[in-house]
């Protein structure tokens, strides 16, 4: 999951703004997609995710800004004579269509013998998993055929982008997991770039080379799933991707690429600035910020790997393999959520119990 | 409440529905002037005079070419206001369905009498032509409703798909929307042509005194030595009515299964 | 921000595609509908002439005496009374909206029960079958099935004959030319329309609240009363409107049925129409007619929206 910085572009938005009326639904889009990539657009429902998908597609027009599609500007150019090929939320599976008549929809207008275009056919079908299926009624299909059929039917016209709109959120879970293993798994094999559309982080996480992240028509960050996790640029981005638990905290001194701070329930800490300094900079407070598997509480015999802090249990929620504890750190005003894993011979602590907290300055993010 | 007395309450009022369809055919092959127990016996001399009056005849022949061009027309109508309504958002869309659909709920005789007013302050002489105009206008409001559930079942992703999959706007529509939406044109055209074939005020009132099967029948009932002959006229038109019905259900359904749709029953 | 130059391109387009599509047919409406109906309105103010009318603004053909003009352009003499001042008018006015009351008061009774059986008690992949089978007789020919009731009921048709006929009654029963015959023959012929959407109301109820209905100390009946009737009313209250208003402007049934002995207002609007050549008066009755009927509809529309508020 490493960056390739080599690739050429294949997308680039240049100040994409979008209006529906007086609503402002893309907000100055920025950004570049390099081809090959599996690209995920994240966020919240209404965020402008699937605008900004559909104006790769030609389904949606820009108010201003440049959509480039493998360095051509696309402005005015039709969804069916752009390179781009969708799967679609709903899979807009053609009901009055066989199985074979819908992923060879796309070839009415190709030049090669229908023999040929059969073949193509039992190929697509072939690499989603449906041989033997051309025959069957496409009204008559399930859930996750219909959305392999939706696939091979985009695949085949060889598009150098394929855009999934929410591909998988109509599949239980299941199959969700399953399929996204076979996205990724088909996306290596026929090499273009794949750009997802999803509300689910995990999705994101899992499938991604690079994501990027939107709240209220604008990308709030655009990074690899890894540093989107680790060091996130914004609250609303740490909240978004899995949870995080944010202190208070007061900068004492900065300097030399270290920052020192005085954080609530931790106490002072110095901080590496390249590593683990995010945000703009802005003067006077700022915050800390941990995930819940970075700090841990200390059972009997245990020692701190490297500090160590006093809290008391407000709340436990048992998860089977894992436990999860709402603490409050001696000192601060708001429950800090650990994510403990349910290992052989160790306890659940009840309600009220006084715990050791361990935990790592390493570990910590400060946003400014 | 599921109680039997409402089964049965339910199975009297279908008898009601029925009972004048029901009575209809079985005087019409009664041996008897007089429409009335006891039944005299069996006989055909009624469909034999129908099938000779040379008047009938006539009015048949223009009963057809009214209702064929009246469901023609109301069916391209009903299209373009359907697509229009379901497809696109525009600026007055409401008060304009309101005045298509208004034929429904206003009372035909003011329309006829409306439409007579200034066809005769314009100029424009009566015949079958004002008839169908009439017709369209009556006929239209149910086109439009029957075709308008037919599109808005069609997923509008489907449409952009086939345009994603390299088709222009008029491929789209003659490869996906129409083939979609055809069970819904055709019960849109039987419906139509059902409604001006048993259209009475329109054709009184609009045309220049030929006669349509429906004014026909109105002129013959003073005669009642004419009635028997009515009555087998009105079962030859019961059953084809109930015919282009069962037909026009049936391509209805088609449709809805085609799409893999939920059933939400009848047509209105 | 700068303002993005092209904003409204797509939704004007949007717009522009649409309104042209619908055009043909608006254009239609339009022409037919709205300008006949406007053209009426108009000459229910104008002076009728001798097999014309002139435009010349009063408000007689309404209230209070009106002359016509004679074909050398002189008024008439003889007076006629405007449609208000008519009591004739107002008399057929009162048993149009008599009858129709009437009419729409038994067929949605009447049909009720049905639509609560079919949404309530058929399986649902019978429920299309059952709706197919009620609206049938309603797609037959309106002439004839009013010549059948009329068959029927006459002196010598077809119930007394049978009645007679099994020694129940020894003279044949007074039907014809009454208005309860009319009132059947109407609730007959409108049945379908007071059907379907109180079947609809009845189908857009969620089953669940039923149970809860029981579940909170209901019996099926008091649940019924107070969940099952008060979510239906906006389907009663549309057949109410979708049976009244054609029934009011009925032509045939009080032709045949009444054998027209018993006018209602359609009647009359054909007669100052055609056989008397009064359009302006002949207007004047038929816009009183749709006012009438516009006052009844804007009435349960608003008892409608009542409804559905209190839905909410």
């Amino acid at each position: 999951m490493t960056v390739t910085t080599d690739k050429p572009t294949m997308i680039e938005f240049r100040d994409v703004h979008k209006y529906y009326g007086d609503y402002h639904a893309l907000r100055g889009i920025n950004a570049t997609i390099k081809a090959g990539e599996f690209f995920s657009l994240l966020g919240p429902s209404g965020c402008g995710k699937t605008t900004l998908l559909r104006t790769i597609a030609g389904f949606e027009g820009i108010s201003s800004g440049v959509v480039l599609i493998d360095g051509k500007d696309v402005a005015g150019i039709p969804p069916n004579n752009r390179p781009t090929n969708m799967v679609f939320q709903s899979y807009a599976i053609f009901p009055h269509l066989t199985v074979e008549q819908n992923v060879g929809f796309g070839l009415r207008k190709d030049p090669r013998s229908k023999e040929d275009k059969a073949r193509a056919v039992d190929e697509a079908l072939a690499m989603v998993g449906l041989s033997g299926y051309g025959k069957r009624a496409a009204h008559a299909l399930s859930g996750g055929q219909r959305q392999r059929v939706a696939l091979a039917r985009a695949l085949i016209l060889k598009p150098k982008v394929l855009l999934l709109d929410e591909p998988l959120s109509a599949l239980d879970k299941k199959l969700r997991e399953n399929m996204q293993v076979e996205l990724i798994k088909l996306q290596r094999q026929v090499g273009i770039t794949f750009i997802l559309v999803t509300h689910d982080q995990e999705e994101a996480l899992v499938m991604s080379d690079r994501i990027a992240v939107m709240f209220e028509g604008e990308i709030a960050q655009l990074d690899d799933p890894e540093t989107l996790y680790r060091l996130p640029k914004t609250r609303a981005v740490a909240n978004f991707i899995g949870t995080m638990n944010f202190l208070p905290a007061k900068i004492i001194a900065e300097g030399a690429g270290k920052v020192e701070v005085e954080a609530q329930g931790f106490g002072r800490v110095i901080l590496d600035e390249q590593k683990q300094v995010t945000g703009q900079t802005s003067p006077g407070g700022c915050t800390i910020g941990f995930r819940p598997e970075t700090a841990t509480i200390l059972f009997e015999g245990q020692n701190a790997p490297d500090r160590e802090s006093m809290a008391t249990v407000e709340e436990v929620v048992y998860y089977g393999d894992m436990t999860y504890y709402d603490v409050r750190l001696d000192g601060t005003s708001e429950p800090m959520r650990l994510s403990m894993r349910n290992t052989f011979g160790r306890p659940v602590l009840d309600i009220g119990t006084r715990a050791r907290i361990g935990w790592s300055p390493g570990a910590l993010v400060m946003f400014r | 409440m599921k109680l039997p007395t409402l089964r049965i309450y339910t199975i009297a009022y279908l008898i009601f529905l029925y009972a004048p369809i029901i009575i209809l055919p079985i005087f019409a092959f009664n041996n008897s002037t007089a429409v009335a127990f006891p039944l005299q016996g069996f006989t055909t001399q009624w469909f034999g005079q129908v099938w000779a009056d040379p008047a009938l005849r006539e009015a048949l022949k223009n009963s057809l070419i009214v209702a064929v061009s009246t469901s023609v027309l109301s069916t391209f109508f009903g299209i373009l206001a359907a697509r229009a309504s379901t497809r696109y958002s525009f600026p007055g869309s409401g008060p304009v369905l309101g005045l298509i659909m208004l034929p429904m709920v206003l009372p035909e005789m003011i329309m006829a009498m409306a439409l007579l007013v200034v066809f005769l302050s314009v100029g424009i002489p009566l015949s079958l032509f004002t008839i169908i105009l009439g017709d369209v206008l009556i006929c239209t409001p149910f086109a439009v409703a029957i075709l308008t559930s037919a599109f808005q079942s069609l997923d509008r992703s489907l449409e952009e798909a086939a345009q994603d999959l390299g088709e222009g706007p008029f491929s789209t529509f003659y490869l996906v929307i129409l083939p979609l939406v055809m069970p819904g044109i055709i019960s849109a055209t039987l419906i139509c042509f059902t409604i001006s074939i048993d259209e009475f005020i329109i054709a009184n009132f609009l045309g220049s005194g030929q006669k349509l099967l429906s004014t026909y029948i109105f002129g013959q009932l003073r005669f009642p030595k004419n009635v028997p002959n009515i009555m087998a006229l009105g079962t030859i038109l019961v059953g084809v009515s109930i015919a282009l019905l069962s037909l026009a259900e049936f391509f209805r359904r088609r449709g809805i299964a085609k799409t893999g749709a939920k059933d939400t029953g009848g047509f209105l | 921000m700068s303002e993005p130059f092209p904003r409204n391109r797509f939704w004007v387009s949007e717009a522009a595609s649409g309104l042209a599509l619908i055009s043909p047919t608006a254009i239609f409406a339009i022409l037919l509908l709205a300008a006949p109906l406007a053209t009426t309105l108009l000459y229910s103010v104008f002076t009728d002439g001798y097999l014309t009318v002139i435009p010349q603004f009063q408000i007689c053909n309404y209230i209070g005496e009106c002359h016509s003009r004679l074909a050398d352009g002189s008024v008439e003499p003889q007076a006629y009374l405007g449609a208000w001042s008519d009591p004739v008018v107002l008399s057929l006015m009162q048993r149009s909206l008599f009858v129709s009351v009437l009419v729409t008061a038994t067929t949605v009774l009447l049909a009720y029960p049905v639509a609560y059986f079919v949404s309530f008690n058929v399986e649902a992949s019978r429920k299309s079958l059952w709706l197919f089978l009620i609206t049938i007789p309603f797609w037959t020919s309106y002439v004839i099935r009013v010549f059948m009731w009329n068959v029927m009921i006459s002196r010598t048709g077809v119930i007394n004959s049978a009645l007679e006929g099994l020694h129940i009654i020894s003279d044949p029963l007074q039907m014809s030319f009454t208005i309860q015959a009319m009132v059947v023959t109407l609730a007959h012929a409108y049945a379908p329309f007071a059907i379907l959407p109180i079947y609809v109301a009845l189908e857009k109820i969620d089953r669940s609240l039923l149970e809860a209905g029981q579940d909170l100390g209901e019996t099926r009946f008091t649940t019924f009363l107070r969940v099952t009737l008060p979510l239906s009313m906006t389907g009663v209250i549309a057949a109410v409107l979708i049976v009244f208003i054609p029934v009011i402007g009925d032509y045939i049934t009080p032709n045949l049925i009444g054998g027209g002995k018993i006018p209602m207002i359609a009647n009359m609007i054909e007669k100052q129409m055609l056989k008397a050549d009064n359009r302006p008066l002949g207007s004047a009755i038929a816009v009183s007619a749709m006012l009438v009927v516009g006052l009844v509809s804007v009435l349960f529309l608003f008892l409608n929206r009542r409804y559905l508020r209190a839905q909410k």
